[in-house]
């Protein structure tokens, strides 16, 4: 209903903020992505479902430690920076309702 | 053995006075406080003369005098009104509906004693 | 000193703060002063109930013995926070415009505001939150008594039950003292949330003060610590893939289904754009609660005694290093984390229990008829009231049934896969509007059971629940049906197991059904509604209320929202379709409204039932029929403006008929005045005439008859003079040349005098008052507020018909008016004549005893002078008068002085 509405070419504001909310889309993906990084890390791949092998070697860690607490900032900024870049959610329908 | 008027008024203090001024003249008067009955009270009471008040609790004065009229066997009582309103446009309505003689408030109490007598000879 | 003796007077110091802080929030709050307690930083804090004291302790158990493992319970929240735009949003929007109280409301509301559905979810979540609960208690119980053991004097024996009972009771009272203020679970509870993230703060603190003491402390460094850690039996990374990713899910999916977080994040959300902050805010408080996690644990490994419990080593380690105030400051972390979370579960499943299934019950029990049964309010309040403390005792008393044993420890995860079940009618309910009743409820069912099966009777270990049997070679001896191996040889931990069988059979169950099922009607428009709750806010139509009565509406909605809130929604109401009064058309604009604001109250399915028993059954009309059926948006929207045309000017008809009929009613009333004024001044004009003519005529009269017609004729003439007196001041207040006398006064005084003034004896009639409310100071004109009260008094007393009559004074304080109430228990004034009553002359039903009817017609004058009003309340037990009057007169505050 409202996409028939909506014009396909719009102002550079709302065009910056309809791709703010693509990147406030993706980042939870990016996210995930990252969190699972570690996981390749280990070089025999005792991956899915061998509850007690030990990896021989790979990460250690301190090494995953570190990374998840950096993608973690990462995050929490990157998440800060998109918010209020978002349109303030409560201003959502009348812009949608103006097309 | 003097003959009966029924006084259908609700105005305690009127009814004290005019049955006061007509029993001294020899009436026999008998008194309905509202307009609900009023028609059955004429009918029991079997009066020789009706004073009705036009504004009643339950029923207006214009509508019983319509009731007495439309019952045959009262269609000559004489019937006096008495209204507090004082409109012209009342004094129609009494006529139209019937009534025998209209009085205003305040009246004389002569004047009522005056307007009985001629309205029931004696 | 003994330590044990110093924690427990801080503990108790500190749940005084809490009290304290909570009472004055909800002061602040009340008094409209609170702007700080609607900072988004307030919303971020309280998310953190979801890191409670299993989290808080268990978190360096669960990297002593498994690594890294742990971080994966905070990744799944992080993920889902940063991604607010995809659910969070619509949730809380959702959340808001349909007045949504708790996740069970918001899975009825969706599907067709079913009461099945909400009390399934009710159930699932009480199961699931006991146990939590349970644990809480272990967790605070086992605080305790680590500090026993450190203390050296060892002179007190901590008795684990009674700690644990009265640390339950004492967030019992909490909870029902805070949470339970407004019925309207809808409402913010300031004071809760106030202290919750007062305690956010307090375990953040705790943590990481304990972390920087182990780090620099005891470790000796930063690079001392990453060394230790590389020496430690937890130096590889090795949690197997599918832990991590399963527990990452598991812990996303919790973090939306849990009754508690959901009452934060949602029904307690004060404004959408807290979301904005809380995107990066709440990640960043995961990121540090977890951040020295590791740390404490290797150190923890490293220096306590072999056999040592790793989930108390945030305690044990600053007992170790002599440094016991920060001890105490760590244990009222734990304490924080295990109360906020136990007093947030218990209000947020205490409401779905009373709105879901008490509430129900009771209405059942009450014959369906919500208007004639008694305070409908005080039974939801009570039902509230009562739950929370049933919930609590259930934790208690699974505490102490499972011994608090390892049985406890792992209730955390087995509870997530319990409310986790939600996920699929939440998010399928929030993005597919195909969704439909019949999937939600046979997935959930079907999640339901094999959580049970697989999960949660095993949990309580071989042969408790479970025979062994079954354990061992699966149900009827089928080996396939292994609880914690399904369909083939156990590959899987029991956690991870349950979690993805149960989670992906009710998905798929649930849309299979949803897609070879047909939708109610209800359903449907509930569903365009929620899914595409961005495009449209505002809301299509449900209820066609022609036929619903307005007032018996207003009597059902002051039995619920309370009689100040329920007037002042109807008289809004009111307001908006331009007509005065209490009693709005029920268009059903208005009707969607109305619902909405009960099902704040009592939840979507009671509100949904309680108004179709008043308007009459159907609530979906054949235009919304038409208008769902055909999905067409131009036909849609057409046939909907057709309908909101023809109501529209339905709707001006009306108004204009009302508008004439009282045009009518009025100037029959002006030619009326004159003949009036003339039949109250010729009345007593006649008796006094009749009289003094006997007096003047009659010879012989008694001298008892003598002094009896003179007090007649003077009785008469103060009639006449009253009347006068009446006609003077009306006109003179109509004409606005009053001049007021303002003067300070207490209202209670003012209303003793009035009672005196209007003869109002206890043999006339009955009056209570509550002398409490009427200790308000005025500067009024008194006088003239007295008289208004004494004419409603003097009606009372003539008027009210019953056999025991009764005159309540209610007083009502508002921001800077009071409003008096005078309720008598009569039959009170016909709906017909509510509207002319103020008008002159005008007296209910035109011959009934009494004065010359211009008393309220003053009254309203006055009232009109002194910047208030006087209205009549319909919808009460008898005939009702409101008098609104400000506190201060208006421009003559200053003027007088």
């Amino acid at each position: 209903m409202t996409d028939k509405a909506r014009p396909v070419f719009v102002a550079r504001r709302t065009y910056r903020q309809r791709r703010m909310a693509d990147a406030a889309r993706l980042l939870p993906v990016l996210g995930a992505g990252l969190f699972l990084v570690p996981l390749l890390w280990r070089s025999d791949g005792a991956s899915v479902g061998e509850g007690d092998a030990v990896a021989a070697s790979g990460a250690g860690t301190v090494e995953v430690m570190l990374y998840l607490f950096l993608v973690w900032i990462f995050l929490a900024a990157a998440a800060g920076l998109i918010s209020y870049r978002l349109p303030a959610p409560q201003d959502e329908t009348r812009r949608d309702g103006q097309g | 053995m003097g003959k009966t008027v029924l006084l259908i008024e609700d105005e305690q203090n009127i009814i004290e006075a005019v049955s006061f001024i007509l029993s001294r003249d020899g009436w026999d008067v008998k008194i309905h406080a509202n307009g609900h009955d009023a028609m059955d009270a004429v009918r029991t009471r079997r009066p020789d003369v009706v004073i009705l008040d036009v504004m009643l609790p339950g029923k207006s004065g214009f509508d019983i005098l319509s009731e007495i009229r439309a019952d045959m066997a009262f269609k000559d009582l004489p019937v006096m009104m008495l209204s507090a309103r004082g409109q012209t446009r009342d004094l129609d309505m009494a006529r139209r509906a019937g009534a025998n003689r209209y009085m205003t408030k305040p009246f004389s109490n002569a004047e009522v004693l005056d307007a009985v007598r001629a309205l029931v000879p004696t | 000193m003994a330590t044990l003796n110093i924690m427990v007077l801080v503990a108790l110091a500190y749940v005084t703060l809490l009290f304290a802080v909570a009472f004055a929030a909800d002061r602040a709050a009340a008094r409209g002063r609170a702007r700080w307690l609607r900072s988004p930083l307030v919303y971020t804090l309280s998310l953190s109930i979801y890191c409670t004291a299993w989290t808080y302790y268990g978190a360096v158990g669960f990297a002593a013995r498994s690594g890294l493992e742990y971080v994966t319970i905070y990744l799944g929240p992080t993920l889902v926070v940063i991604g607010w735009w995809w659910t969070l949003r619509k949730m809380v929007r959702v959340g808001r415009s349909q007045r949504i109280t708790s996740i069970a409301d918001l899975i009825s509301s969706r599907f067709g505001k079913s009461n099945a559905l909400a009390v399934f979810v009710t159930l699932v979540a009480l199961l699931g939150t006991t146990p939590y609960i349970a644990l809480q208690l272990q967790s605070l119980t086992l605080s305790v008594v680590a500090f026993a053991e450190a203390d050296p004097t060892r002179e007190v024996a901590v008795n684990r039950q009674s700690t644990a009972f009265w640390v339950a009771a004492g967030m019992a009272l909490f909870a029902i003292l805070f949470g339970t203020r407004n019925l309207d679970a809808n409402e913010r509870h300031h004071g809760i949330v106030m202290a919750i993230a007062l305690e956010a703060v307090v375990k953040l603190v705790a943590l990481l003060a304990v972390g920087i003491f182990v780090v620099w402390g005891l470790s000796g460094g930063v690079s001392e610590t990453l060394a230790r850690i590389d020496r430690s039996a937890i130096a590889e990374f090795e949690v197997p893939g599918s832990r991590w990713v399963g527990l990452t899910l598991l812990s996303a999916a919790a973090f939306l289904c849990l009754p508690r977080m959901f009452q934060v994040m949602v029904v307690e959300n004060e404004d959408e754009r807290h979301l904005r902050t809380a995107a990066w805010a709440f990640p960043a408080y995961m990121m540090l609660m977890s951040l020295f996690v590791v740390p404490i644990a290797v150190v923890g490994l490293d220096l306590s005694p072999e056999g040592a419990n790793p989930d108390l080593f945030v305690l044990t380690l600053p007992l170790m290093g002599g440094q016991e105030g920060l001890a105490i400051l760590s244990f009222l972390g734990g304490f924080s984390s295990a109360t906020s979370m136990v007093i947030v579960a218990a209000i947020a499943v205490s409401t779905m229990v009373s709105n879901h299934v008490v509430m129900p019950v009771w209405l059942w029990l009450t014959g369906g008829s919500a208007v004639m049964s008694g305070d409908v309010r005080l039974v939801a309040m009570r039902a509230r009231r009562i739950s929370i403390a049933i919930t609590l005792f259930l934790g208690y008393l699974y505490f102490r049934l499972s011994g608090g044993g390892a049985a406890l420890a792992s209730i955390g995860l087995i509870s997530f896969v319990g409310v986790a079940q939600f996920l699929p009618p939440l998010i399928g309910g929030l993005f597919w509007r195909g969704a439909n009743r019949k999937g939600a409820l046979a997935g959930l069912s079907v999640g339901f059971a094999l959580w049970l099966y697989c999960l949660f009777l095993p949990s309580f270990g071989p042969s408790f629940l479970m025979p062994v049997s079954v354990l061992e070679q699966g149900a009827f001896g089928l080996s396939w049906l292994r609880p914690q191996a399904l369909f083939g040889p156990a590959v899987l931990d029991p956690v991870i197991h349950a979690f993805l069988w149960s989670i992906s059979l009710n998905t798929l169950i649930f849309i299979v059904v949803s897609i070879f099922s047909f939708p109610q009607p209800v359903e449907r428009l509930q569903g365009a509604q929620f899914v595409n709750v961005f495009d449209h806010s505002g809301t299509t139509g449900g209820w066609t209320g022609g036929l619903a009565q307005s007032e018996d509406l207003l009597i059902m909605t002051q039995r619920i929202m309370g009689a100040q809130e329920a007037q002042a929604l109807f008289a809004a109401a009111a307001r908006e379709q331009g007509i005065g009064g209490y009693l709005p058309e029920p268009t059903p604009d208005f009707l969607v409204t109305l619902e909405r604001a009960l099902a704040g109250s009592v939840g979507a399915a009671t509100a949904h039932a309680m108004i179709s028993q008043i308007v009459g059954g159907a609530s979906v009309s054949v235009q919304d029929l038409m208008a769902v059926a055909d999905e067409t948006a131009q036909i849609m929207e057409y046939s909907s403006q057709l309908e909101a045309k023809t109501q529209e000017q339905e709707r001006t008809a009306r108004q204009l008929r009302q508008v004439n009929e009282k045009l009518t009613q009025i100037s029959l009333q002006k030619d009326a005045f004159l003949s009036q004024i003339s039949h109250e001044l010729r009345t007593p004009m006649t008796s006094i005439r009749a009289f003094s003519e006997i007096l003047r005529d009659t010879g012989e009269l008694t001298a008892e008859e003598e002094s009896k017609y003179a007090s007649i004729i003077h009785d008469e003439a103060i009639r006449l003079t009253r009347l006068l007196d009446d006609l003077l001041d009306l006109s003179v207040l109509e004409n606005a040349q009053i001049v007021l006398n303002p003067e300070h006064g207490q209202l209670g005084g003012l209303i003793d005098r009035a009672l005196m003034g209007a003869g109002l004896s206890e043999a006339s009639i009955r009056v209570r008052r509550r002398p409490e409310d009427e200790a308000i100071s005025l500067y009024t004109d008194l006088d003239r507020l007295a008289q208004v009260f004494i004419n409603v008094m003097s009606n009372a007393r003539k008027y009210c018909d019953a056999p025991n009559p009764e005159l309540r004074i209610r007083v009502l304080r508002e921001a800077d008016h009071v409003a008096v109430d005078f309720i008598d228990n009569g039959s009170g004034i016909p709906a017909g004549e509510q509207g002319t009553i103020f008008e002159k002359f005008a007296r209910v039903s035109e011959t009934r005893a009494g004065g010359a009817g211009l008393g309220l017609a003053i009254c309203r004058e006055i009232m009109a002078r002194l910047g208030g009003s006087i209205t009549y309340v319909p919808g009460q037990e008898g005939a009702a008068f409101r008098v609104l009057a400000p506190m201060a007169l208006p421009g003559q505050a200053t003027a007088a002085q």
